[in-house]
């Protein structure tokens, strides 16, 4: 099953194109990291899966076959947007009661247990709580409805990192545990690679990677030597090239090991380091499946 | 709480699966852990390092291919062999004189990195004159490593 399926889906805000045409599958059962520059379409992309935004042209599914916004859609999909949204005036106590009565399934005895564990307090005002204890008790009135998918854009932008640490622990074991499907959205690139196994990488509103960590790692190597033998890749995908006067590293689509000649040498490549070089070159992509993938080739990389 | 804690060092570069995988190995290999005992749950090992839970699977996955543990549904994964060739006491023994050499190399002048290459040279040339096995020399190294 797919928990979000995406076909040429666009979104347009007056004159503003927010999404052009994206196509994208997202498996279930992965954590999967939405990166991407500002504006790069990411927060829409989110809004329209949740059902609170509806689409311009193209079709969008979720859990399967649901229509976002539809009752079977909101009863399996949680949502933390942006900045933590509580009421700020209200005690943690009457969040729980809040989100007990406007949702069909809240598991109350999980949620006041996870609070205790948490040592955050039922009477404090949700104002008043530190800024990690808030993203927590978001993050808790979420997982207490069991959704099947955890929407969470932005979560950990302004925790500290233990704040951030245990929120993303909180995450990954209702995913272990609960098998719940989770998509974020976040810039924290560094701490994306142990935490998501799978990736969308959007930029100017298209999709433009797409695929499990491992794949794409595995899939990709770094290539550093001369820079005057460069010229030995033009039939090797060229992904981005970082010149100097003597010596080039190029980021390049292979697996292999064997092509690789003298005074040349192959290193795997971080997730980190495959996101920027991707950002980089916003005309290069790496898509699975049906999408057909495109690289650019390296006379162009070497502009 | 679990026999063996796991670490990872983002700066590394080794993918965060096959860290624990070497954790688990290493600790076997010095005795820490012996067949019988049980690793640390999935989710534990989850809450503790936030990391992807299918990471910690495939771990402990490429551990039962190598026939290193097994996983018991309903109850956990527990050390199958063990990688350690000698006895834990003749194990110390070897530790004792190994320190005893490294205090005399001390006194003669070397740093630790000094006698790091030393002896990841020396392991090399060992082995290599020995019996040409290219894997031994490539485990002995990372043993080097990690006693580094």
């Amino acid at each position: 099953m797919n928990v979000i399926e995406a076909s040429n889906l666009s979104k347009r805000y007056g004159s503003t194109q927010a999404l052009r045409e994206c196509t994208l599958a997202i498996p279930a059962g992965h954590v999967t990291a939405l990166v991407g520059p500002n504006g790069a379409g990411k927060s829409t992309l989110l809004n329209l899966v949740v059902g609170l935004l509806a689409p311009s042209e193209g079709s969008l599914s979720v859990l399967g076959s649901c229509r976002p916004g539809s009752l079977a859609a909101l009863d399996g999909i949680a949502f933390v947007a942006q900045d933590t949204p509580l009421y700020k005036n209200v005690s943690a106590a009457d969040m729980l009661h809040l989100t007990r009565n406007l949702n069909r399934h809240f598991d109350w005895t999980y949620a006041e247990a996870r609070l205790g564990e948490l040592g955050i307090p039922l009477k404090r005002k949700a104002g008043k709580l530190s800024g990690g204890q808030q993203a927590q008790l978001a993050l808790t009135l979420a997982l207490a409805r069991h959704p099947k998918l955890l929407v969470l854009d932005e979560p950990v932008a302004m925790l500290d990192p233990i704040a951030r640490h245990d929120f993303m622990a909180t995450v990954l074991v209702a995913a272990a545990e609960d098998g719940v499907s989770v998509v974020l959205s976040s810039h924290v690139l560094a701490e994306l690679e142990r935490s998501a196994d799978y990736i969308i990488l959007m930029s100017q509103g298209k999709v433009q990677v797409a695929g499990e960590v491992d794949d794409l790692l595995a899939g990709h190597r770094i290539l550093s030597g001369p820079a005057a033998d460069a010229a030995a890749y033009t039939e090797l995908p060229v992904v981005h090239a970082r010149q100097g006067e003597v010596q080039t590293h190029l980021l390049v689509r292979t697996s292999m090991d064997d092509r690789v000649p003298r005074g040349w040498e192959s290193h795997p490549v971080g997730l980190e380091e495959l996101v920027l070089a991707y950002l980089r070159e916003p005309d290069a992509s790496a898509l699975p499946g049906p999408l057909r993938s495109s690289v650019i080739d390296a006379s162009e990389a070497r502009r | 709480m679990s026999l063996i804690e796991f670490r990872l060092d983002p700066a590394s570069g080794v993918p965060t699966y096959l860290q624990l995988v070497h954790q688990v190995e290493h600790a076997l290999r010095l005795g820490y852990i012996k067949p019988g005992d049980q690793l640390p749950k999935v989710r534990d090992v989850v809450a503790s390092l936030a990391i992807n839970p299918n990471t910690v699977s495939k771990a402990y996955r490429e551990l039962e291919t190598k026939g290193l543990i097994v996983g018991r549904p309903g109850q956990g994964t527990f050390i199958l062999a063990t990688l350690s060739q000698v006895a834990l006491p003749e194990l110390a023994g070897f530790r004792r004189s190994l320190r005893n050499w490294l205090a005399k190399v001390d006194a003669g002048g070397l740093d630790e990195s000094g006698i790091a290459a030393l002896v990841a040279s020396e392991l090399r040339d060992f082995y290599g004159r020995r019996d040409g096995s290219s894997t031994r020399v490539g485990s002995a190294d990372e043993d080097v490593e990690g006693a580094a």
